[in-house]
């Protein structure tokens, strides 16, 4: 295959409200950056226009590396194909009962619509038991029956999903078969094939999710290269799938599941890789936007990744996904006094439409991001340029709402909300890292998003967290994440063995088989890599425990004896407790299979050329910014002019088109050879 | 001292965070699935002087809101009466008495008093459900107790844990008396580093705003969780307000017991009285007077979500006549119901009663039963015995906001139910149907949620089914004109034959040979609001896709269907059949 290289590279990532390009030449070091709006109705016209507003020549593109929200709208709007469900007799409503719950622990109200409805959910007579032996033998006439009947019904789309077939696939392979002979396209998907684990309802929606945003990201990506084609661009267009690895657009719809958090996985892939770079291999992340915020953790470089995510109640996708958890505070957020006098912020949010008060989008609740602009953080000649609200309007919606019956003034009434979003979402993050396994302060945050910079010194603190990177472009860090991705698949096996039981050099040839398919999946793969990387873990417990904790491995073979001690010590890493009795269960064999890119050069995400040679030179301005009960004048400093290497004392202000980043008294920011910015918290950080 | 509210919600805020890494830490390093999966514990901190609730973890089982505040408050008592061991630092006691302050016997609390330079600042609690106490049947749920001692092995409150060593010979006892004892220590160790980990957090949050600052903060917020449930209680005229709930027997008896509940607002306070209730029961289906009250303030929470829940928000809320009732059972009343299908007919009580007082509130009843079938008996290919529980779920009432949930889980519950898969790899069954069943939701303008049917076949081997349910009798209660939601159903098919159990919900040791069946069909929610009122064309939708039948779709609703199978509405004919019952 034709592994030449010009060394360009274009990363583009379809946001909710922006498409983002980053177009790197590894040769010159030239970047070009461009944001247009997105397209919801067709995606595919954002990327060009990307392409256009960035001047791409795509004929001279080495590759196109593409994040898309396509199948994430598409589940959460519940705008899918009309999919049908063929299973076993019986079962037909496991998945409109679920797992017998409630959307939230007190209230007896709450809503679940099933993603395929009942009169498109048919059954057959089948049955297997949970050994694997046949107990009701295939009724091939009703699936070909059932299959048409579905067809009938306007379904361009298939699940077949028996029970048990993880154990034995034979009878959905069978249908599949049989639904192939009229089945007009290829959209037909097994349970098993995309995950082979029990539990009926998590892999009957994990399949049924795959088999209802299937079509839909088939037929835009089928556009989308098309027009690429058009424009001259010869190469294959790589996908970033939920797992932050990438795979090829020919065949990514197959397991179009994988890809319903290709966008936040993205963010945390650029995390991870400008982490590696600055020599801050742990992190969180902290990715802050208008509604919600999407925390993750990466260690060792490496990020957490679940195969057990919920993207909303009653929706899990069980596939290996980087682990991205939503806290409900954005900048939208809604601050409000409730009936015991009390402050409150969230969870209710103005979104971005009608978004806060000061966007002038006739939004009328006091939020987060007025309180920011009341106390000066956010730049009101900024604000002003996008039409929107005077800063005397919005402190009288806080006077009004907040200032007077807490019996504070507008200030303090801002200063207030900030505090109280600021320990709410410190709280959040600090569970999401403890159920991770994880004490928050061995970490550093990494900032991102258009308010993530606003607040990370203030959550660093409350967290104890010594210090916070700011990358280069905290607003297309999305995009960035696409650049610097690598090919990866994830294998699971279940082996639900005791330890002592396990024979000799049976995980390490479970291993060999993953890493093998791994290989060939990614040797046939047209872009050059510089390397391969193989992650091996597993998830074990205790015999008579239910969760699982996963364990890394140095390497394939480990012997029993290791690993239980292995297992031991996280287990008494995480929980204090050593059980020298009990013996350990070894549940699942993980191997990820990673295709390394050839490394990349950060430092000009912002042009070098930009760059003055003094710190009081990169200062635009002054303004008056309200800290710790106190109104400062202070310096503003506009990103791009920043050096590289500089030591700024807190308070202080850095301005760039995408984001603000609020340096807080007694905190010292400096500057990276790679473009970050490094926040030393006072009283935490001893390295500044 | 006063405090700025913004202190005052940032310790709230922090108090609550304790309890909420509490909770995380017991799940997670538990091993009984009924904890570590199904969430069937609670974590809290409690006042050092009355043992009044200060904060619990939200992610707590429901029914625990209130227990534990009574049973640190029990223990304070004991202690100063010379009853219980005084507390010393590092001590943990350990108690699962239900007339102390509990629920039933498998619920066991431990407590440790938390100190700061010497002096004891709070006591920090918890409770994990453990899968087996001892007692005539394994899991504790016997349908046809008579006494506690049949139940369980009962503990006063002792120190599992003294200055923060385990007490093996009081461990060992434990062990003796109840089954699967080699993996409890798992749980035990869980559930005290629960509250270490607690204590050390608590630490950290009395090192930096100081111990004078958060004991204000901690009277300041129960006066205003206080305030603010009084603010709701003002929405709610002065009554009374009443309701009539139904327990089918207790298992033993095969009499309903009434649970008769009159909510009259006085002055700032809203009272329950519980008076003419039912006399206490010879079958386990007694309450404590823990789990009444407990069910009253849970039955509350589910209407105010948004009120905290500490002692203050339950202060404005006061119970009476409950003495001498099945709501306030005593020693040796067997009591192994009231936790998990009593309180679940209080709670149905508060809501039938205020649902006309707060209807943009409160919704029809739920399905209101944990669906608790056990069978218990020997597998031939794995050469062992086993005890196997299916929980199910059932409809949510219909509420102002719309149509009940299919398949919630219980009222005093947040758990998840297993799935079939892996009830057939643990146990020699298979399942033949596991579906929703159609009709079940009571009719209304807010339709109730789907009940639950499943249908399990023994595979091998011999067994014995218990069931302990309720609501086979009568339906949860349908609200503002709304149609009461479809009786609990159980039917055992032994050697083809039906058999409906005499208490129709609840029978014990039912024999099962290889080929029988057990199949359970569980109760619907109930209607909100007149089913006529139902806008016809969410009529069609349902019938279109098979929960009602047409025949239901007219005879329930008044809504006249043309054209199968995707089922219009004959507007004229409608609104001629809803006419003619206005005119009857």
């Amino acid at each position: 295959m034709d592994k030449r290289q010009t060394g360009q590279v274009a990363g583009i990532d379809v946001g909710g409200t922006f498409t983002d390009l980053v177009q790197l030449d590894a040769k010159t070091g030239s970047v070009r950056l461009a944001k247009v709006p997105s397209t919801t109705d067709n995606q595919a016209h954002g990327v060009i226009e990307a392409l256009a507003a960035a001047d791409c020549d795509l004929a001279s593109l080495d590759l196109i590396v593409h994040g898309t929200t396509t199948t994430t709208n598409a589940v959460l709007e519940r705008k899918l194909s009309r999919t049908g469900l063929i299973t076993t007799a019986g079962f037909r409503d496991v998945l409109e009962l679920g797992r017998r719950t409630r959307p939230q622990p007190y209230g007896m109200t709450g809503h679940f619509t099933p993603i395929i409805p009942r009169d498109l959910r048919l059954e057959v007579a089948e049955r297997v038991d949970a050994s694997g032996a046949v107990v009701t033998p295939l009724d091939e006439a009703a699936v070909l029956a059932t299959g048409q009947q579905l067809l009938d019904q306007g379904c361009i789309s298939v699940v077949v999903h028996f029970l048990h077939a993880y154990a034995n696939p034979d009878h959905e392979r069978r249908a599949a078969e049989i639904l192939a002979t009229i089945w007009p396209n290829d959209h037909i998907t097994m349970g098993h094939a995309i995950l082979s684990e029990s539990r009926e309802f998590e892999r009957g929606v994990t399949a049924a999710v795959n088999a209802s945003v299937q079509p839909i990201l088939a037929r835009y990506l089928t556009r989308l290269t098309n027009e690429l084609a058009a424009g001259g661009y010869a190469r294959d267009v790589l996908v970033m799938n939920g797992n932050g690895g990438m795979v090829s657009a020919r065949t990514v719809a197959r397991e179009a599941a994988k890809t319903v958090m290709s966008g936040p996985a993205s963010g945390v892939m650029a995390a991870a890789y400008t982490g590696r770079l600055a020599g801050m291999e742990n992190l969180i992340t902290y990715d802050m936007g208008g509604t919600s915020t999407d925390v993750a953790l990466i260690r060792g470089a490496e990020p957490a990744v679940s195969n057990e995510i919920e993207i909303e109640y009653a929706m899990p996708i069980h596939v290996p996904m980087v682990d991205v958890r939503t806290v409900g505070a954005g900048g939208g957020s809604i601050a409000r006094v409730n009936a015991a006098g009390l402050l409150e912020v969230g969870p209710e949010s103005a979104g971005a439409q009608p978004g806060p008060i000061c966007y002038g989008r006739g939004g009328s609740e006091p939020t987060i991001s007025d309180a920011s602009l009341i106390l000066g953080r956010l730049n009101p000649a900024q604000l002003a340029k996008t039409g929107a609200i005077a800063p005397d309007a919005v402190a009288r919606v806080f006077a009004a709402r907040l200032g007077d019956p807490l019996g504070l003034d507008v200030t303090a009434a801002a200063e207030a909300v900030i505090r109280i979003a600021n320990t709410k979402m410190a709280g959040a993050i600090r569970m999401v890292s403890l159920s991770l396994g994880a004490d928050p302060r061995d970490f550093a945050l990494f900032a991102f998003g258009g308010a993530g910079p606003l607040h990370a010194a203030a959550l660093a603190r409350e967290l104890g967290l010594p210090r916070v990177l700011v990358p280069a472009r905290p607003g297309i860090t999305n995009a960035i994440g696409c650049v610097v991705a690598d090919l990866r698949h994830d294998f699971v096996r279940t082996l639900n063995t005791p330890l002592d039981a396990l024979p000799k050099g049976a995980l390490a040839e479970v291993f060999a088989t993953q890493a093998a398919e791994g290989d060939r999946l990614i040797d046939r793969e047209t872009i050059a890599l510089s390397g391969r990387r193989y992650l091996y873990s597993v998830d074990m417990q205790f015999i008579g425990q239910t969760h699982l904790l996963r364990v890394d491995l140095p390497g394939p073979s480990v012997d029993n004896a290791t690993l239980h001690a292995l297992f031991e010590a996280a287990y008494f890493n995480r929980f204090r407790v050593r059980l020298a009795d009990i013996r350990a269960n070894l549940v699942n064999a993980n191997c990820s299979v990673i295709g390394a890119r050839a490394p990349l050069d950060l430092s000009t995400l912002i042009d070098p050329s930009g760059r003055r040679a003094t710190l009081d030179e990169a200062e635009i301005g002054r303004r008056p910014v309200y800290f710790n009960g106190d109104w400062q004048n202070v310096a503003i400093y506009w990103r791009d002019h920043l050096p590289l290497a500089f030591q700024m004392p807190g308070p202080a202000v850095i301005e760039q088109m995408d984001t603000t980043t609020l340096i807080e008294p007694g905190d010292v920011a400096t500057g990276d050879a790679h473009g970050n910015i490094i926040i030393h918290i006072g009283g935490l950080c001893h390295d500044a | 001292m006063t405090l700025d509210p913004i202190t005052l919600s940032v310790i709230q805020a922090g108090l609550q965070q304790v309890c909420d890494e509490m909770d995380l830490a017991f799940s997670r390093a538990a091993f009984s699935p009924v904890i570590a999966e199904a969430n069937d514990r609670s974590d809290g901190i409690y006042d050092a002087a009355d043992g009044a609730l200060i904060a619990q973890g939200v992610g707590g089982l429901p029914v625990f809101v209130g227990t534990m505040q009574y049973s640190t408050r029990t223990l304070i008592a004991m202690i100063k009466e010379g009853r219980a061991g005084a507390p010393e630092p590092g001590d943990i006691y350990i108690v699962n008495d239900p007339y102390l302050g509990g629920t039933h016997l498998m619920d066991v609390r431990f407590a440790r008093p938390y100190y700061r330079d010497g002096a004891l600042f709070c006591w920090l609690s918890n409770t994990g459900h453990w899968p087996d106490t001892g007692g005539a049947v394994p899991g504790g749920f016997s349908a046809s107790a008579t006494s506690v001692e049949q139940e369980g092995l009962r503990l006063p409150p002792v120190k599992l844990f003294k200055r923060g060593v385990m007490d093996a010979e009081i461990y060992a006892i434990i062990c003796s008396n109840i089954r699967v004892a080699d993996q409890r220590i798992g749980d035990v160790t869980a559930q005290a580093a629960a509250l270490d980990l607690g204590a050390a957090r608590l630490d950290a949050l009395l090192d930096r705003y100081g111990d004078d600052v958060v004991a204000a903060a901690i009277a300041e917020l129960r006066s205003r969780a206080a305030a603010q449930m009084r603010s709701f209680i003002d929405d709610i005229g002065p009554g009374p307000h009443r309701a009539t709930a139904y327990v089918d027997s207790d298992g033993v008896v095969n009499e309903p017991l009434e649970i008769c509940l009159s909510v009259t607002r006085e002055g700032e306070n809203l009272l329950f009285d519980f008076t003419g209730s039912s006399a206490p029961c010879r079958g386990p289906m007694n309450s404590v007077r823990a789990t009444t009250l407990s069910s009253v303030y849970l039955a509350m929470r589910h209407i105010f979500p948004e009120v905290p829940i500490s002692a203050g928000a339950f202060e404005p809320l006061r119970v009476t006549g409950i003495e001498g009732t099945f709501l306030d059972a005593r020693y040796p009343r067997p009591v192994s119901g009231c936790a998990a299908e009593v309180s679940q007919r209080i709670a149905e009580a508060v809501f039938a009663a205020l649902v006309t007082a707060l209807p943009g509130r409160v919704t029809a009843a739920p399905a209101g039963t944990s669906g608790n079938f056990a069978l218990g008996g020997h597998d031939p290919d794995k050469c062992r015995d086993f005890v196997m529980y299916q929980l199910s779920g059932g409809g949510y009432g219909g509420s102002v906001m719309g149509d009940g949930l299919s398949n919630g889980c219980s009222t005093i519950g947040i758990s998840k139910a297993p799935p079939v898969e892996v009830m057939e790899q643990a146990f020699p069954v298979l399942y033949h149907r596991y579906a929703l069943r159609e009709g079940s939701g009571g009719a209304g303008k807010h339709r109730g949620g789907f009940g639950l049917e499943y249908e399990v076949e023994l595979r091998r081997g011999a067994a014995q089914a218990s069931f302990v349910m309720d609501h086979g009798r009568f339906g949860p209660q349908g609200a503002l004109g709304g149609a009461d939601g479809a009786v609990n159903e159980v039917t055992v098919w032994q050697a083809g034959v039906p058999h409906v159990p005499v208490h129709l919900s609840k029978e014990q040791d039912i024999p099962l040979a290889p080929g029988d069946r057990v199949c359970v069909r569980t109760p619907g929610g109930a209607g909100y609001g007149d089913p006529f009122a139902r806008d016809a064309w969410a009529v069609a939708e349902d019938v279109r896709l098979g929960r009602y039948t047409r025949a239901e779709g007219e005879a329930l609703f008044g809504v006249v269907l043309t054209g199968a199978p995707h089922w219009k509405v004959d507007e004229s004919a409608t609104t001629l059949r809803r006419l003619a019952r206005t005119e009857t």
